[in-house]
Parts: structure tokens; sequence; C-alpha cells
């Protein structure tokens, strides 16, 4: 707490830089920006889960007036690439191709028509006649795991960038593991161990605006691409690679996005619309629907967990062991490095001696797992955090004192970090900042945990409990992400701002430019902030990672520091005064006797007067550690026994992200975390026939939670200062979506005495494990008939 | 192609014609006007970014058919407010951080409009009611509903019917 300084710029709420322009409905979003000319494509999606095809005849639909082109893998480039957008080389597969003569799930890409309106090209579409030679579909990671089990990715031309486990004849995408200490002998010799198995479930972000691009031919005939991507930069280099052209091009402008959470870390539309903008010389536009988005789009991974923990009779926990499968769909994806973080961003959050972690994954025929908010952490919590609260309640001891007991601190590292990298090692770190124990306390007094009382000494039909989940994350991938910025100055003592780095709905714009103002000496008004081109900002890694503040910012800190340095070097020679007794505030340059002047003389002279040059420089920032933010979850449900329906009336979420470079912003992070997580824990699952077909693809059917839904939501803030990050800031993006699943299911038991090792907590799901595990006695017919 | 037929909206103050076809709804028309602030995020009347004002009342315009809104009153977000003179919401939804990626901010806006021009002070429970179709997957609503409960209590002159 006494690291905690005083700023001008920084961990102030300044509005939202981009949010009038929001809320005034200007156009903002790629498909307000679509020249009214544009052609629309529209797909042809797989009903098969897994089908070759035998033939394709698209003469009919071409024949079509206004219909301009028609793509299939007949007449598309064959170049297999990977659509998650990840450093390169990357620790995923190249498994897909632009257009493939396999198809590999329902929905997946068969052909694309590009005509004149929609209508025309829907019925394009019906035109196209395609024989399938239907295959025995894998849908389960158990089938896609037994011998013999049929071979998704039988292409001979699949392949993996670096040299990982990649086995595609045995659908295995990759595996990863590490040993530390002897688990086996702890597991013997423990005083108390515990051993159980967790599911999660296919789930989606379901952003409010679906993938949506367009591209078109410049003058120069360069293809520039508009999109709605988290990662113009890796978009870029995966378009080049999937159509087998030169990066240079291509031009990749993000405007506005309208959400993303992760599903927009992918390339899935760009190479489409690019190809279709070459073939045709006209711009092509692409929007999903969101039947589509649900079957094409990402999903969150669903992970198969087997957990086996060891503690002392006193509650000291010593020994974890954690198997997981994966399930990545039909593509690679996002596979490894999700299933990687479901140990490097929970394993070390306590102190054990002896780790096992063992992790798969696997193919199968479903649909495909993107990068999705809190990425491998949320499924992985979801079981360390359930069995965390069994193990406490074995030995009678409150789960706010075994958190506190066990958890990791300022000054220790653990083996977990050095060891999980993304498909190499990872870096070794000790924790420079942790207000954990704070978020336990004060999260504990907001929510009332003292009048908390156990499983059996509750009765009635409504059942109240109280649960609780401790959790940390990263601030980015160490020494492999990468951020770069650029700043000039314009005359009326303004700043450009470019980065590459990408504000998908978060207000990173905004916290990168109080950064740069809090550097510069200026204010927030002064900084115009433009991100992203390709052709014009430096590079970024994009959104993801939690890196955006802590990784990104810093560049911003860098080149601010840099630009202020010239500022103050201009100024020198003006004031005629040694630069060393100069400084910037409230955009003045200042110096010891109390003489000054202003930004704006300074550009001008800079600009106009003599030795004339620009203000401007670049920085870049790459990262020796990945600083985790820490939270404490704490929920407070009521569960009708009658009918299993769960209510969280409160949901109190205390966290840790260094210095909240805007606070407002931190607490809109956390609550749309929070809620996104209610929202995963309550109710949100894809369902599936038994070929593999989603049966609840639209937003009446797949729900997610409105303002009636919501909890009252409290987040405390908890400052801490991570000396590594800008202005002491860490991340605050992902950490707090990984908290509503296993703190709700401790208070489902808490409340009931039933312990539910799958989510999402529906009516059924609950009422099923009250009946079959608690003692809560079943109402009687004439109650059941008068509710 | 499919039969064209000419409409008359009186479409945020003003009187307009348009061709439409049969299963042409109002969002599509509204965008192909250029009035795109009207959002497209499911055309299954589910999510309420294509939120518009008609007669009065909020409606989807993805599954309102543009023929629907012949002879009828339209207002959408590009009537309401601009940079010199926000409505007293989206100015309370910059100032309390209500905006994250925005795309569900104009359907919202326009949400709140048809309920406080009905109701101006509602209860909690009508306000429920009334965006129980609005979903916003940024924000958790929190922020959203400190900016509706200043709104309302600058535009009502009274104090909220419920509490923050």
């Amino acid at each position: 707490m006494d690291k905690v300084k005083e700023f001008k710029v920084v961990n102030k709420s300044v509005d939202k830089i981009d949010s009038m322009q929001l809320a005034l409905g200007k156009p903002s979003f790629v498909a307000d920006l679509v020249p009214e000319d544009a052609l629309i494509i529209k797909m042809l999606g797989s009903p098969h889960s897994h089908a070759r095809i035998t033939s394709i005849d698209t003469s009919a639909a071409e024949a079509m007036p206004g219909v301009h082109c028609v793509l299939c893998h007949e007449n598309s480039p064959r170049h297999l690439h990977l659509t998650a957008g990840q450093g390169y080389p990357e620790p995923s597969p190249y498994d897909t191709a632009v257009f493939d003569y396999k198809v590999r799930h329902v929905g997946d890409r068969v052909a694309a028509v590009a005509a004149e309106t929609a209508e025309i090209a829907e019925a394009a579409l019906e035109k196209i006649e395609v024989e399938y030679e239907v295959l025995e579909p894998v849908l389960s990671i158990e089938e896609a795991l037994r011998d013999g089990s049929p071979v998704i990715h039988d292409e001979p031309d699949v392949s993996h960038p670096l040299p990982v486990p990649f086995q595609p004849e045995k659908n295995i995408v990759s595996e990863v593991g590490m040993k530390e200490g002897d688990l086996d002998h702890e597991m013997e010799t423990a005083d108390y161990t515990f051993d159980h198995f967790y599911e999660t479930p296919y789930a989606q972000h379901v952003p409010i605006e679906t993938h949506v691009s367009f591209a078109y031919l410049d003058a120069a005939d360069r293809v520039v691409i508009v999109t709605s991507t988290q990662v113009p930069f890796h978009c870029r280099r995966i378009v080049a690679q999937a159509l087998g052209m030169d990066v240079k091009k291509f031009r990749v402008i993000k405007p506005r996005i309208g959400g993303g959470f992760g599903s927009k870390q992918e390339m899935l539309l760009e190479d489409v619309c690019a190809l279709m903008a070459l073939r045709t010389r006209r711009c092509c536009f692409w929007q999903l629907t969101r039947e589509e988005n649900f079957r094409y789009g990402r999903t969150r991974h669903p992970i198969n967990f087997r957990l086996r923990t060891a503690m002392t009779a006193e509650g000291v926990l010593t020994g974890i062991g954690m198997e997981a499968v994966c399930n990545t769909g039909a593509y690679g994806g996002h596979g490894l490095p999700v299933v990687g973080c479901c140990g490097s961003k929970v394993l070390p959050l306590y102190r054990w001696k002896h780790i096992d972690f063992d992790a798969k994954v696997v193919y199968t025929n479903l649909p495909v797992g993107g990068a999705y908010r809190g990425f491998g952490a949320t499924q992985a919590y979801f079981a360390l955090e359930s069995q965390l609260d069994e193990m406490g309640h074995a030995i009678g001891m409150d789960p706010v004192e075994m958190r506190l007991k066990n958890h990791i601190q300022e000054g220790e590292g653990s083996p977990v970090f050095a060891a999980l990298g993304e498909g190499k090692a990872g870096v070794e770190m000790t924790i420079g900042s942790c207000g954990l124990s704070e978020c336990i306390k004060l999260g504990a007094e907001e929510i009332g945990w003292g009048r908390r009382t156990l499983p059996e000494e509750k009765t009635g039909r409504y059942r109240r409990g109280l649960g609780l989940a401790t959790l940390m994350q990263g601030s980015s991938i160490p020494e492999i992400d990468m951020g770069a910025a650029s700043i000039k100055m314009n005359e009326d003592g303004s700043f450009n701002l470019l980065f590459g780095a990408t504000d998908l709905g978060t207000g990173a714009d905004t916290v990168l430019a109080q950064i740069a103002a809090e550097e510069l000496g200026t204010t927030v008004d002064m900084m115009l902030v433009y991100a992203c081109d390709t052709d014009l900002t430096p590079f970024d890694v994009g959104a993801y990672a939690s890196s955006t503040t802590y990784l990104s910012g810093e560049a911003v800190r860098k080149a601010a520091a840099k630009v202020k340095a010239q500022i103050l070097g201009v100024a020198a020679e003006m004031m005629n005064k040694p630069i060393d007794e100069l400084t910037v505030r409230d955009a003045n340059v200042v110096a010891a006797d109390g003489s000054e002047v202003t930004f704006s003389a300074v550009a001008v002279y800079s600009l106009y007067e003599r030795n004339q040059f620009q203000i401007m420089d670049v920085a870049s920032h790459i990262t020796h550690k990945s600083p985790p933010p820490f939270s404490a979850h704490y929920v407070d449900v009521v569960v009708d026994t009658f009918t299993g329906k769960v209510k969280v009336e409160k949901y109190v979420a205390a966290i840790d992200c260094g210095t909240a470079i805007n606070p407002k912003l931190a607490e809109g992070q956390t609550e749309g975390a929070v809620m996104n997580g209610v929202s995963y824990a309550i109710c949100e699952e894809y369902l599936f026939d038994s070929k593999g077909r989603m049966t609840n693809a639209n937003m009446q059917d797949y729900h997610i939670h409105s303002l009636r839904d919501k909890p009252k939501i409290k987040t405390i803030l908890v400052p801490s200062y991570e000396d590594t990050g800008p202005f002491g800031a860490k991340s605050v993006s992902e950490i707090s979506i990984n908290g509503a699943a296993p703190a709700i299911g401790n208070a489902i038991f808490n409340a009931t005495g039933a312990r539910l090792r799958r989510f999402p907590f529906t009516p059924e799901r609950v009422w099923r494990a009250i009946r079959e595990q608690s003692t809560v006695p079943s109402p009687s017919p004439e109650a059941v008939l008068s509710i | 192609m499919s039969v064209e037929k000419a409409i008359r909206i009186q479409l945020n103050g003003e009187s307009r014609e348009f061709n439409v076809t049969a299963g042409e709804s109002l969002l599509a028309l509204l965008r192909r006007s250029g009035l795109t602030g009207t959002k497209r995020g499911c055309e299954d009347g589910a999510c309420g970014s294509c939120t518009v004002i008609m007669d009065g009342a909020a409606v989807n315009a993805c599954i309102t058919f543009a023929f629907q809104a012949h002879e009828r009153e339209v207002w959408t977000i590009e009537s309401i407010g601009e940079y010199d003179d926000p409505s007293p919401l989206q100015k309370a939804m910059v100032e309390e951080a209500g905006v994250q990626c925005g795309f569900c901010i104009p359907g919202i806006v326009m949400s709140v409009k048809a309920l406080l021009d009905e109701i101006p002070n509602p209860t909690h429970e009508q306000i429920l009611e009334n965006l129980d179709g609005n979903y916003c997957r940024c924000t958790g609503y929190e922020k959203i509903e400190d900016a509706l409960h200043r709104t309302i209590a600058e535009t009502s002159g009274e104090e909220p019917q419920w509490t923050r």
C-alpha cells in the first residue's frame, strides 16, 4: 500500500474517449462503414459433422444474374494455416484450408458466394450441388481417444510449426505437462486426499456484434481489409499465408469492435473477403448471422478434469495432480495454449510442494474452440476451487482461512511459471505484488461472511448459501508478446498516439491515452488516439492474454518518455537553460526558476522556427514477467430446493490489478466479466443432437443474462503496485470471469449439501444433485401443486 | 427480384418515401438508408440492439417489416442527441462508464427513452421489464444502471423509486 503513488491522469476515472461517439450511434463499426455498392458474401455451411466432399457443382450458382463469384475447394488456394491469432511460429497446428475437400463440423465452410444482394447470394447457395461421403463423426473426448476412432485430420499436408507432440492420426493436437516433487507418494501418505472428476461445457462469447469484415482493392491494387478483429497484425500475416501471397499486399484496418472477449482473436472471414475482392475487383462484405456465429464462430473449449489433491490435518495444501483433456473441436485453434493455462494460471495460486500436471488436447467433430476470456483458467478454477471448498469442509476449516493460509505471497515463486509456456518452457518469476489477502478479507466483510451457516443447519424450501473462490491470472505472455507505440506532436500541443493494440470495447484506447498523458504531463483530451491500421500503426500482438495495459501500456509510456525528452531538448534551446533543470507540468515545460514555455510553443518552435524537426518517437516493449492480478469472489445465492432454481442475489469481486489506470473502467471490466461468468455458470451451454448438430444456435434458446438476471455486484479495487507495469498496473480484464462457476457451485453446496461437478447449474441439474446427494427432503405433492 | 412497393414513414421527424420489398425488415431499410446507429445483433428479436421507437413504443426493427412502418412515426438513435447536445442518458452513460464496446447502447438509449417518455419515474420492476430485451455482454449492466438512476433523477426531478 505504501508504494501507491499520486498521479495526475492515471488512476483517475476519465471518460472513455470513444464513448460519446458510440452513445450517439455514429458510424463506428465495420458494418456501418461498408460502401453501398459492396457485394454480399454468404457461406454454405456443412450439414454434416464429418464428411468428404465427393463432388461439388457450382455452375448453376455462377450462372445466376447478380452472382459475381463462387468459391469452394476446387478454385481456392490451398496453404494450410491456423486461424487462431497467435505469436509466430504458433503453438498450434496448420490444419485449416481456405476451403477444404473435407468438412469437420456442422457449419464448417463448404462454399461461399459473392452477389449483388444477400437475397441473390442466398438463392445461389441453394443452387450449389454438393455430394458428400458421410463419415462416422467423433463427438466426444472419449470417442476421439478410442483406438480405431475415425481420424479427423487425415489430410497429408497437415503440419505443426513447433516441435510439440502433434499426433493427428490419434486425434491428438498436443500434450503438455510438468512434474514437481513426488505426488504419488504424497497421495499415499498425506493426512487427507481427494480425487474427483469435473466437466465444463461448450459455451460461447456471444458478442452482440457477430463476426464481420469487408475487403476491397485500393487504387494501388492492394487489398484493404476492414474487420472486427482483436489481432490486426496476426490477421494480416495469416491472410497472406492462407492465400499464398506477400504480407505487403494486405492492409488491415480495425474500427470499433462490437465485443470480442477472445472470439475475434481469430482470422475467420478475412481470407474469403480478400479472395473475393481479388477475384471480383469489388468490395466484398461478409457478416455472420447469429446462427452461423454459434456454429462457425469459436467457443470456450470444454475440458474434462481429474483433480487429485492432498493436505495435512491442519489444512496445509501439499499436493495437486491435474489431468486435463481439452476438446478443441474440429480445428486445433488455441487448444494447447488454453490447456497450458489450466496449469500456468491456476496451479501457482497455492504453495503445493508436489505437482503433477498432465494435459492433452483432442480433435472432435464439434464446434471449434477458441480464445475466450479466462482462457483455460476459467475451466480449471472450477475444478480447483470446488475441490478446495470440499477439502476445507472435510476438516471443518473455513474456506476463507483455508485460502489465507495457503495462497502465494509477494516474493514467492512457483516451479509452474518456468515449466509451462506456450508450446515451450515458460519464464521463471517471483510475485512482485499481491493484494490477495486483503481481497479475501474485504470481500468477506462486504458479503457478510460471518453469517454463513453450514448446510446441515438450514431448513425450508429456499436455502441460502455463501460461496467463495480465489483467483489469479497473468498479464501478457512473457518473452513472446510485443507491443509498440508511436507519438507525434502537433503545433497546438496535441499528440497523435498510434499503437497496434486493439481496444475491443475495454477502454484500452483511453487507458493508453492516460498513460501517455501522465508521462508527458498533459491531459487525455490532448491525445489523439488512432488504432489500429497495419499500414500506419506500429506492431502489436493484439488484444489477448491480458496484455494491453501491462505490455502495450509500457510501450506507450516508453514512447511518451522519449517524446518528453525531445520536448525538453527543444525547450532547453528556447529557454537557454540546461535540460536537467526542466520538467513538464500541465502541458508546459517548467524551469527550476519558475519560468515556463507551453507545449504549443515548443511544438511551433520545432516545426516552424529553428532547427526544425518533427517531435516524434516510437517505442516497443516485451515483458519478462506475467504478473498475476489476484481476486477473491464471493456469492450469496438462494436455492429453491423444490425446483432446483438458483438465484444469485449478491456478488462481490475484490480485485488487485495493481494501479487501476482508470478505476471506473477497471470496475467495468470486472463487472462485465463477473456477469458473463454468472451467465455461463447458471445457464449457458451448447446442446447437440446425436449427430453433433447444435440445437440451440440462436439467442432465444442460448440465453445470455439480461439486466433482470443480474445480481447486485460490488467491485472492490484493492490497490497494489507492480514495479514492472506502467505506473504500477497489472491486468484486469480476464480474471473476473473465472470466479462465478466455482463460487456459485460452492454456495449451492453451502445451501444444500449437494456438490455439482458439472455446470451450468440449471434447475434440472441442481434438482437432481439435491435429490441424489443431500438430505434435503423432497417436497410433498401438495407443496408441488401449490407452486 | 421481388416486387417493390412505395411506403411513407415519418422518420426522425421528416416524411420520407422508400421502396421496399415484402420481406425487408425495418432494420435493413434503416441501415441501407444510412441510419447505421440502429445495430444488427441477432435478427431474431432477442438482443435489442436494433431497438427503435415506432408510434411511441420501443420495437425490435429486425423483426418489424419495413412495410409495417408505413404511415407511422419512427424515431432512431440519430434523432437523439449530438456531440454538443447529448441526451441526459447519453451524457450519463459516458460519465458513468456505461459504454464499453457500445454496440448495444443505441438500443438501450431508445428502449429507455420509450419508457421514460411514458413513465418519467418508473419502478425498478418497470425498468427490468423495459430492458429485459436489451442484452449487453460487456458491462454487466452495473454502470448502465448507474447511468439510468442518475438520468431518472435528473429528468423527472424526483428521487428514483429504487436505490443504487
